[in-house]
């Protein structure tokens, strides 16, 4: 015992040195008395242990430290099994501290001293350990490691520990909800990311340590890639300064117009990539060069003046035969050493197009939707006016004055409504009121409707006599007429819905749907009036271009009659060519004709596109010089004619512009219109319509900051733009009905565009199925399309839809059965 | 207080430490960007000599509500309170609450912390619940500040006996958090 203690003795001088084994320096010698106190016997046991810890040196040896270590808390018998493994996991990690330290220590010597002192101490100790571990197998917990002699961490110890850490993690996801102060939250944060830390090191023992670490860490750098994500998005969205700006003078709603605005223009932008990419670029590169086919150049007598700015401007010319238009393109299946299938990706570029728009107005309604809450506008009228009505994005002294009063008049109106309510007859009189005027509003339309139909059909009187015999007016009636009931049937309808007396924002929303169905009633009239004189095919490419040029070009639209006559001449020509040089009935080598030369059929696709373009074009000059001269030159006169003009000119008539938001977002509305019915025959639209819109942007915030004063009702738009939606859907479906008849009713002309030669245009989806997928393919694909598995299909579209709207009818039931059920709770309270 | 308008982008101030950022990041709804910038404009508020350890100076109240965006808001004294976290109760502001300020009014922030906030910022005696002569004062803030604008009496008792038939679910005579939070929940215009 005496050599013990000696070797006990330098042991514990040899733990002097360790690291951090302050605390242990005290306990194991006091263990170790205990131990010889108690233990005597275990002596045998203990040496044959001695032998066997020889053997596997290191390992044992820092499963001992860790042992004695745990052994220092056997006195707290009845600790909490988190605390034993939180003080089991700082005392493994300072184990680990004290391995690196013996092995950077160096002397071997001294290491193996010390390790055969630890053995030595911990011989005693280890009874206790023995106690201690029998101790934790019952709590079930010990810090876990790949050596054979620890015990792991049971399931449930386990799962509860990563419920806490998950418990932590979703505390500091959510910190920002809390509406505490920062401080609060700073400190709760960096408590709840320690624990985290701490936890998931010792969670990562066991048998899937390494893989746990690595999805810690893998789970670490996905939350610091989404955030930067979400920061460069945030900072990738153009034009945000310039909007907030605006809101802060003129109040949401007008802002609310830049938002949609720039909502199309990324629209536009994704087009443009469609179309540019996958159409024009092809072509350009590997398509044949301009002068190689007929189609692709301009023919002979043009050719003087193709380069001339005003032909461009026209979109004829060089302009015309380039990639910009249909015409151009080559019905080759494949073009270039990739064997791009260049017909195939037209038509499923445009296709997609279509397709694209639908899924992102739908989606994006379905979004507004979702924040409009579905509460019903009136049972809390009142409050909402008290809690909802300030706008806190005002940050203009002079607007802040407007919403003011707004805001007094609203309380004010709002309290002689409810008190007049009580009172029945004045309901009655502000329906009659309202019905007056939607039946003033139909009159109107029915009126304007009829005004067209006559002049048209004078119109086509004059033309049957010839036009030369009339002035400028006969021969430009219908153009200004149509212009002329465009201008001022919506000031008429301002002045009826005056007499119907609702809150701001639903006025305007009738004001719209008036104005809409004026234009719409306007060209329906017009395509009816003129369907009897038209090729009847040809009267779909009508529809929804606006009423300027298309009297113009009724020609155009006659082409396919002429196609026939053109087919004829052209055989004739051909057959002029070898005339006297070539006896017939034999095969002659081709003569080399200049492609200019060449005879053309009509390209009716390449005239609609061009009218779709020059329509864009003259929409776009309209817009920015009635913005010029109505805003700009306005203001101007305004603000320095004030000085010596009789009556006050900024109060009185005609003071500063206010923004006009419906005329602006219907104008928005149906130039996108235009787009999407153009786009298939004219693959520039897109492109030219993001250059639009980007001035555009920038030419109306300039005109609105600079000209245009904030409207005395300053009301909030809701975020919910439902409404714009709607008639963006409607518009959309309307303008792709043109498209899609002629993609599947019409054959495309012989002579140009990337599907001649074939009877309708879809049937390059056939043609691509025969030749480059495997047979099984097209025969599953003509199963498909059958009719038979189309209806059965359709059928069961038109269930879900009902089921759907069932569903939600009863949510909204029970919705209404809540309501009920807290009101009644309410009364008897 | 989302329209930071005039601030010109120049340099990037990385004065805050980076790890503050960060976490100010996790506590807030602001993106990086919007921090940096909260950061200038608190900067600009305080005198030269105080610039350079921004985060832990206090800006006066007056300095404030020099901001355009608080200068026309007729809560502007009560946003002050609300987010200041003075102890001399002069409702200046530090940086960080400054931060939570723009937070709570930035787009991204939850319907249900801003109602909480919301209900603070109207409460004017600060009793936690919005009584008649708070729901007065809203009014009052609410139409401005001249005299021809103001409600009548009549009005005003009409009015606030309207709103509270309206909310008042347990017919207390005052509005409590929840039932503020409950109608404010069902606007669309919140």
């Amino acid at each position: 015992d005496g050599s013990d203690d000696n070797e006990e003795g330098s042991a514990v001088e040899n733990e002097e040195n360790a690291k951090g084994a302050g605390k242990k320096r005290a306990t194991p010698r006091t263990r170790r008395t205990h131990a010889r106190g108690r233990d005597r016997h275990g002596n045998e046991d203990d040496e044959d242990d001695e032998d066997g810890m020889r053997r596997a040196a290191p390992r044992r040896h820092r499963s001992r430290r860790r042992g004695r270590a745990a052994g220092n808390e056997a006195s707290d018998s009845d600790m909490e099994p988190a605390k034993a493994r939180k003080n089991q996991a700082n005392q493994k990690s300072k184990e680990d501290d004290e391995e690196e330290e013996d092995e950077k220590g160096g002397k071997s010597g001294k290491g193996k001293n010390e390790k055969k002192g630890d053995k030595k101490s911990d011989k005693k100790g280890k009874k206790e350990k023995a106690n201690k571990k029998k101790k934790d197998k019952k709590k079930s917990g010990s810090g876990s490691d790949s050596e054979s002699e620890e015990e792991p961490i049971t399931e449930e110890e386990l799962a509860k520990l990563k419920e806490e850490v998950e418990e932590k993690k979703k505390l500091i996801a959510t910190l920002r909800n809390k509406p505490w102060k920062m401080k609060k939250k700073l400190s709760v944060l960096k408590e709840a990311q320690l624990f985290v830390e701490k936890f998931e090191g010792a969670l990562g023992k066991g048998k899937g340590k390494k893989f746990y670490a690595y999805k810690v860490m893998m789970m670490k750098k996905w939350m610091k890639f989404q955030r930067d994500f979400e920061n460069f998005k945030t900072a990738c969205i153009p034009w945000e300064m310039k909007i907030k700006e605006i809101e802060s003078h003129f109040g949401s709603s007008v802002a609310s117009y830049f938002i949609f605005l720039r909502w199309m223009y990324g629209i536009n932008m994704i087009l443009f990539g469609l179309t540019f990419g996958l159409v024009m670029v092809p072509e350009a590169l590997m398509g044949k060069p301009y002068g190689s086919l007929p189609r692709k150049t301009v023919p002979r007598a043009e050719e003087a003046t193709a380069m001339n700015f005003a032909t461009l401007w026209d979109f004829s010319g060089f302009a015309q035969y380039s990639v910009l238009f249909y015409g151009y393109y080559n019905n080759q299946r494949t073009i270039g050493w990739l064997k791009f299938r260049m017909p195939l990706s037209y038509f499923l570029v445009g296709v997609g197009s279509i397709g694209y728009s639908f899924m992102i107005v739908t989606r994006t309604m379905a979004k507004n939707a979702n924040d409009d809450g579905g509460g019903d506008d009136t049972s809390f009228n009142f409050s909402w006016k008290m809690f909802t009505s300030w706008d806190y994005l005002i940050g203009n002294p002079e607007t802040a004055d407007n919403k003011f009063a707004s805001i007094t008049t609203s309380f004010k109106e709002a309290i002689v409504e409810e008190q007049e309510s009580r009172k029945e007859e004045n309901i009655h009189l502000t329906r009659f009121l309202r019905v007056l005027a939607n039946f003033l509003a139909l009159c109107t339309l029915a009126g304007s409707g009829y005004l067209i139909f006559f002049v048209v059909r004078r119109s086509q009187q004059f033309a049957l006599e010839g036009l030369e015999n009339y002035g400028w007016w006969e021969r430009n009636e219908v153009n200004t007429v149509m212009s002329l009931l465009g201008m001022f049937c919506p000031t008429l309808f301002d002045v009826i819905s005056s007499l119907e007396n609702y809150h701001p924002r639903i006025a305007l929303r009738w004001q719209l749907g008036r104005i809409f169905a004026l234009f719409l009633g306007n060209l329906y009239t017009f395509i009816i009036a003129l369907m009897d004189e038209i090729n009847l095919k040809a009267r779909y490419f009508l529809l929804f271009t606006m009423f300027d040029r298309l009297l113009g070009n009724i020609e155009a639209l006659q082409s396919l009659e002429e196609e026939k006559i053109v087919k004829y001449n052209m055989t004739i020509w051909e057959a002029s060519l070898y005339n006297g040089t070539i006896p017939e009935n034999s095969t002659a080598p081709p003569i080399q004709v200049d492609p200019a030369d060449v005879p053309r059929g009509p390209c009716w696709e390449t005239m609609v596109g061009q009218e779709f373009v020059r329509l864009t074009v003259s929409d776009m000059m309209t817009t920015y010089i009635t913005i010029l001269i109505g805003d700009f030159l306005r203001a101007v006169f305004v603000r320095f004619f004030n000085y010596c003009w009789c009556w006050d000119l900024e109060y009185g008539f005609p003071s500063y512009s206010e923004f006009d938001i419906s005329g602006n977002v219907l104008g928005l509305i149906f130039n996108q219109g235009m787009i999407w019915m153009g786009s298939f025959y004219a693959p520039c639209l897109p492109a030219i319509n993001v250059f639009r819109l980007h001035t555009s942007m920038y030419l109306q915030c300039w005109a609105v900051m600079c000209c245009n004063v904030p409207q005395e009702r300053v009301f909030k738009a809701s975020r919910s733009n439902n409404f714009y939606m709607a008639m963006l859907l409607f518009i959309l479906f309307l303008s792709t009905l043109p498209a899609v008849y002629t993609i599947v009713s019409i054959p495309p002309s012989f002579d140009c565009g990337p599907f001649s030669g074939k009877t309708r245009m879809f049937e390059v989806i056939s043609e691509t199925l025969e030749h480059d997928f495997p047979s099984w393919f097209g025969k599953v694909f003509g199963y498909a399309s059958n009719p038979g598995l189309i209806l059965p299909f359709i059928l069961l579209m038109v269930l879900s839809l009902y089921y759907l709207n069932a569903t939600s009818k009863s949510y909204k039931e029970a919705n209404l059965e809540l309501k009920k059920k807290l009101q009644s709770v309410r009364i008897e309270n | 207080a989302g329209a930071q308008g005039s601030g010109a982008m120049g340099g990037s101030a990385s004065l805050i430490p980076r790890d503050l950022l960060g976490e100010y990041q996790e506590l807030t709804f602001l993106s990086k960007q919007e921090i940096l910038l909260a950061y200038r404009r608190f900067s600009e508020l305080l005198p030269k000599e105080e610039r350079e350890n921004a985060c832990s100076a206090r800006v006066p109240k007056s300095q404030i509500l020099t901001l355009p965006e608080l200068r026309a808001n007729p809560f502007q004294h009560r946003i002050c309170h609300v987010f200041s976290t003075s102890e001399t109760g002069d409702d200046s502001m530090s940086f960080e609450d400054f931060l939570d300020m723009l937070s709570v009014f930035s787009d991204s922030a939850t319907s249900d912390i801003k109602s909480h906030y919301a209900f603070r910022i109207f409460d004017f005696d600060n009793d936690g619940i919005l009584d008649r002569k708070d729901l007065e004062q809203l009014v009052n803030c609410l139409t401005g500040q001249g005299e021809e604008s103001r409600l009548s009496s009549a009005e005003m008792e009409q009015l606030i006996q309207n709103i509270l038939e309206e909310s008042d679910i347990d017919k207390d005579g005052t509005i409590n958090l929840s039932e503020f939070q409950h109608v404010v929940s069902r606007s669309p215009d919140f």
